[in-house]
């Protein structure tokens, strides 16, 4: 496509703009968790890392970061082993209401997370009686978790077909060894991709999860929320967005390498 | 006779409405070259298909070396497929590639090395172990796809249309080539093709597949010289049919008959003893080493006709448009398809 000399300059402003409008906010958070200011004052009238040491020191930062840890993991592999299990059985066999069953699994992600909430808590309470935990928190998170490890693993088997594996079975794999040497090595940069985005779900989830955790459980997104506005402990909380921030580029360079592989997957179709 | 490497008996498979292959019996030897002919649709790679085991049967059942493997999946049959569009594994290297069907039957790793660099230099490609499929040209693609499956020395070699995606000049030379690969390691090959002449060329028998049957099973020479239908003289060269009352005036009698192009002589090329017709050439067209001349004749149908250019300028040739001409035929060479058979057009 071709632009007049005008509306590239134009183009260049308003992507300028859209970025600046992005990223200043959260070069404030990061120049924030080195201001001596409590109160964010602007401009900073000194600099220091003394939050940064407080916030290593905090408990309560602390274990929330390990608590999401863990139910990110545990919800991302429960989803990894389901959702492509869902993919397979979908791709492989026609059966009667196989495009109503694709929708249900994809379903769960456009609900508002109240109306998914309440109900998890409520089926877990009443119908199964198990107290609010760790187990109802990570069945839950893995119900929108599944989502994405599904539409990754199914878009990828749609564009390979069952050719290389109908050449395997030919070769004289049976169907465990086919799917070991073949169907998991074919998906695996789709489902990597899928668990990046499942476990940054997973990772920043506030709502289901407040339903579903219980007292004792808090992981990070709500000790965040509930520490932001005690005057005590918001520059902790600026240094540890600080340092998610720092954190999360790394899934989207992996994400990005990633992408490189699916060519070379696509190239050989 | 020795056992039949492949025999299909009343084999007809359906996919919903769509009736794919339809009472299919066919015999095939053992250590035979043998192709599988037809026009697009008519059902050659559901029968490949079905007897690699990748698609079962509606009825009727496949026996391979005398065994009945009907309800065998592919893993269980010894036979090995070349896919048209080779089915290489991307994610593996061209000796990994070659090596797999071998390492799944836990075949040693030196003896696998081994049989796996063979195959590769047979295909000459010994050097290209290390590349990925990515990194190799159509031709040699195709040729590991023949080393990944010959390696595991199966009874029976199915080809689907293999050279499909290869330039003219390229798919001559692998005819070529597999052909002798054929005759060196004697194993049976099922080949599937949509192009006659590589059919002629290459095998031992042919069978010509249309909507789903056989409607002939015979060697090169015969299916040529005596195709037994219509459908099977317009399929495998050109045809020249004369029918219903062009027949009654041509060749004298009622019924059905084919003359090939090349049988027929033109003008002062007419011998004595021919059969003849008058008729008015209407058009040359110039083929470098052979001129095709296509001739209304006064009883109805246009014939083609073959001349090999050996004497006489371009010029002179062409100058024959429009001219009244005489053409004539060795009586012997009119091939008779049966008397009452209806033609019916077919597109490929
Ligand atoms: N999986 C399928 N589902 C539905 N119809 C099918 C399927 N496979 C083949 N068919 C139909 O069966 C018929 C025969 O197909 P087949 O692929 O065997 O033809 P072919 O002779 O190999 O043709 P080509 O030369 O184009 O490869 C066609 O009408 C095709 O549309
Ligand atoms: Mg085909």
């Amino acid at each position: 496509m071709t632009f007049s000399p005008a509306t590239r300059v134009l183009l260049r402003a308003f992507t300028g703009l859209v970025l600046l409008f992005v990223y200043a906010p959260l070069a404030l958070v990061v120049l924030n968790s080195f201001n001596t200011s409590r109160t964010f004052e602007w401009p900073p009238p000194g600099f220091t890392t003394r939050w940064w040491s407080a916030a290593v020191e905090s408990d309560g930062a602390r274990n929330a970061i390990v608590v999401s840890l863990e139910v990110a993991v545990m919800a991302t592999v429960i989803a990894l082993v389901l959702g492509t299990m869902a993919a397979l059985a979908l791709q492989r066999f026609r059966f009667f209401g196989r495009d109503t069953v694709s929708l249900l699994i994809i379903l769960p992600i456009a609900l508002p997370g109240v109306v998914t909430g309440i109900a998890l808590a409520n089926a877990f309470l009443t119908m199964f009686g198990i107290q609010l935990g760790m187990l109802t928190l990570v069945v839950s998170h893995a119900t929108f978790c599944i989502v994405t490890v599904f539409n990754n693993a199914i878009a990828r088997l749609r564009r390979l077909g069952g050719n290389l594996e109908e050449a395997s079975m030919d070769l004289g794999a049976g169907t465990f060894r086919t799917f070991w040497s073949i169907t998991l090595p074919m998906m695996r940069s789709a489902l990597l991709a899928g668990a990046l985005l499942s476990f940054a779900l997973s990772f920043d989830e506030i709502i289901v999860t407040t339903f579903t955790a219980g007292q004792g459980i808090q992981t990070l997104p709500i000790w965040i929320y509930q520490n932001l506005f005690r005057p005590n402990q918001a520059p902790v909380v600026n240094v540890v967005a600080a340092a998610l921030i720092v954190l999360s580029v790394i899934p989207i360079w992996v994400s990005q390498k990633l992408a490189g592989t699916d060519e070379s997957v696509a190239a050989a179709r | 006779m020795s056992t039949a490497a492949v025999e299909l008996v009343g084999l007809s498979k359906s996919f919903g409405d769509v009736t794919a292959v339809d009472g299919v019996d066919l015999t095939i030897r053992d250590g035979e070259f043998f192709s599988m002919l037809g026009p697009s649709g008519s059902g050659k790679t559901t029968v490949l298909r079905m007897i690699a085991g990748f698609e079962q049967p509606t009825s009727g059942s496949v026996h391979l070396a005398g065994q009945d493997v009907t309800g065998r999946p592919p893993f269980a049959r010894d036979v090995n497929t070349v896919f048209q569009d080779y089915a290489l594994f991307p994610h593996m290297d061209v000796l990994a590639n070659v090596e797999y069907g071998l390492r799944v039957k836990k075949v040693p790793r030196p003896e696998r090395r081994e049989r796996a660099m063979a195959a590769l230099d047979s295909v000459q490609l010994g050097d290209l172990a290390a590349r990925r499929p990515t990194q190799l040209s159509g031709g040699q693609r195709q040729r590991v796809a023949l080393a990944r499956a010959l390696v595991n020395r199966p009874r029976v070699l199915l080809l689907d249309e293999p050279l499909g995606a290869l330039d003219l000049k390229l798919r001559r030379a692998m005819q070529l080539e597999l052909k002798q690969i054929q005759r060196e390691v004697g194993i049976t090959f099922v080949f599937v093709t949509h192009d006659q002449e590589e059919a002629l060329t290459m095998s031992d028998r042919i069978a010509v597949f249309r909507d789903g049957r056989i409607e002939q099973v015979a060697t090169p020479a015969d299916l040529y010289e005596s195709p037994t239908s219509p459908f099977v003289a317009g399929f495998v060269g050109t045809s020249n049919l004369l029918d219903g009352g062009a027949a009654q005036t041509v060749v004298g009698r009622p019924g059905m008959f084919s003359i090939r192009p090349e049988k027929i002589h033109l003008g002062d090329d007419v011998r004595d003893g021919d059969a003849t017709a008058p008729g008015v050439v209407q058009d040359v067209v110039y083929l470098g080493s052979v001129n095709h001349y296509l001739v209304e004749l006064d009883a109805g149908p246009t014939l083609t006709v073959l001349r090999q250019n050996l004497r006489g300028t371009t010029d002179e040739a062409m100058a024959l448009r429009g001219q009244r001409v005489t053409v004539g035929w060795a009586p012997e060479h009119v091939i008779e398809l049966g008397p009452h058979q209806q033609l019916e057009k077919e597109e490929s």
